[in-house]
């Protein structure tokens, strides 16, 4: 576990009374809350808490009604402060592009942008599908991989971008133990490795408890408690505590 | 409506000013391109050749009685070359390929893989719609060029087999040259061309509106084929009535 949070290349997040209203129902509430260069923060909540609309804010796909998100200082938002930091989001499904390989999938960003030549790319392609363990999949169709692959697969793709700020929606969900298991090293290993800043977006308790640096509950749009995962385990608001110990009556 | 009209000009303005990209995804663009002609060529010729061969065969006959025999080549050729041929070809492509624009973008939003490339810093105007708009704005006209050719030979043939007409192949082409001029088919064409920007911001519009699972996907590729139908109909008017001499 990563005691002490290191200041490498990762960025910092704050984000300060942020609030989102769809078709008349508010989502996001004021969310307020920092994220420290190279920390793993995890974001945890139950279902239709507003996480994913969070995530989808943080990374440009939404624009707030209120509040605002700031990237070592600077408001999200403009396309300077957008291309002068290099974000990338990990989506619950993998959302890789059905009509590509999975290796063109994992290249499209430099292939795209006409950053590298088509030999740099394939070579890049292969070493960050082999950071993942998936080098042998690079010419299979995303239909040909197994959810657990597909998330694999949509992690190699952002860390072609070389992320300094690194958002995973879910990234455990629909996979067995093993792979969630796999799944939350790899976010342990990447963070070790480049020191990327990581948000974590989960309802996986395992996952929260297991990578995070410090942990958020939020809870109907709003962030009720952030801590180590410690501090929110001694946490005493019922809510919260009702979602961390939350477990099947099984008759003795 | 008015808002989707509007959606729909900013799209098509939008894709304009995406064109010096175009070069860039020449890839696209022939892949597309490929997909279309090859999805409809053979259509395009059974429909055009049959309706080339209805129109002879409903105009023949009477013509014939009036002794307007030598009208029988130009009015083939005149309402295949101006109406027909662009029209029912521009149908035709709203059904076919519109459908699969609408499906295949519709899905894309739908499955977050637009997302994905806008969190790239893909557009998705650059990457999905520019080359499918391109493609098909010169498939449809050359494919009506081929209607246009096929239709007058499923003319002749009728002519020239049918008993109550019987006239010559040569006859038949004479005829059609004495009445359709270069301007005719440059109209129809013409006509391909506008109807086939139609079909592509309609279906693209659609497409990268969708909203919700399955069934969103196929509202909008409902919607895309109608909503291009009822613009090309309102459009051949519009252009018909502008292109009169």
């Amino acid at each position: 576990m990563n005691d002490s949070p290191v200041n490498g290349s990762g960025v910092s997040l704050v984000v300060r009374g942020l609030r989102k209203t769809f078709a008349g129902q508010e989502v996001l509430k004021g969310v307020d809350f920092e994220v420290k260069p190279g920390e793993i923060f995890v974001i945890m909540g139950p279902s239709g808490s507003g996480k994913s609309v969070l995530l989808k804010h943080l990374i440009g796909l939404e624009d707030p009604d209120a509040g605002e998100i700031l990237i070592n200082g600077e408001a999200v938002g403009s396309p300077e402060v957008a291309a002068k930091y290099r974000m990338a989001l990990v989506f619950q499904s993998g959302a890789l592009l059905n009509s590509l390989t999975v290796g063109e999938n994992v290249g499209l960003y430099l292939t795209e942008h006409r950053l590298k030549s088509p030999e740099e790319i394939r070579a890049v392609v292969l070493e960050k599908l082999a950071d993942v363990g998936l080098k042998e999949a690079v010419d299979k169709m995303p239909g040909d991989l197994s959810g657990g692959m597909k998330k694999r697969a949509a992690i190699a793709r952002a860390l072609v971008i070389e992320p300094q700020l690194i958002l995973y929606d879910e990234p455990t969900s629909e996979l067995d133990p093993l792979s969630s298991v796999m799944i939350g090293n790899e976010i342990l290993e990447l963070n070790r490795r480049t020191h990327v800043t990581s948000l974590v977006v989960s309802h996986d308790r395992d996952l929260a408890f297991g990578v995070a640096d410090r942990i958020a509950v939020i809870v109907d749009g709003v962030i009720v408690t952030v801590g180590t995962p410690a501090e929110v385990k001694q946490f005493k608001d019922p809510l919260v505590q009702q979602f961390l110990q939350a477990d099947f009556k099984r008759e003795q | 409506m008015f808002e989707n009209i509007g959606e729909m000009v900013l799209l098509f303005w939008r894709t304009l000013l995406a064109l010096p990209q175009a070069w860039r995804q020449r890839q696209k663009v022939f892949e597309q391109f490929f997909e279309i002609g090859n999805a409809s060529l053979l259509m395009v010729c059974v429909l055009s050749f049959f309706i080339g061969a209805v129109i002879a065969l409903n105009f023949g006959p009477p013509l014939v009685e009036r002794s307007f025999t030598s009208a029988i080549g130009g009015v083939v050729g005149i309402a295949i070359a101006k109406e027909l041929a662009p029209v029912m070809m521009a149908i035709l492509i709203a059904g076919r390929i519109g459908s699969a624009m609408a499906a295949e973008i519709g899905s894309m939003r739908v499955y977050q893989e637009i997302d994905a490339l806008r969190t790239m810093n893909i557009d998705p105007i650059h990457y999905l719609v520019l080359p499918r708009m391109l493609a098909i704005a010169v498939a449809l006209p050359m494919l009506v060029i081929s209607a246009i050719l096929v239709g007058w030979f499923g003319g002749a043939l009728v002519a020239d087999m049918n008993r109550h007409m019987d006239i010559p192949f040569r006859v038949f082409y004479s005829d059609l040259q004495n009445i359709v001029v270069l301007s005719d088919v440059a109209n129809g064409v013409f006509k391909s061309f506008c109807f086939a920007l139609i079909i592509g911001v309609v279906s693209c519009h659609q497409g990268l509106n969708t909203i919700g699972g399955p069934r969103g996907i196929g509202r909008s590729v409902t919607k895309a084929v109608v909503n291009s139908i009822v613009g090309i109909v309102i459009f051949d008017y519009i252009l018909t009535r502008l292109l009169l001499k």
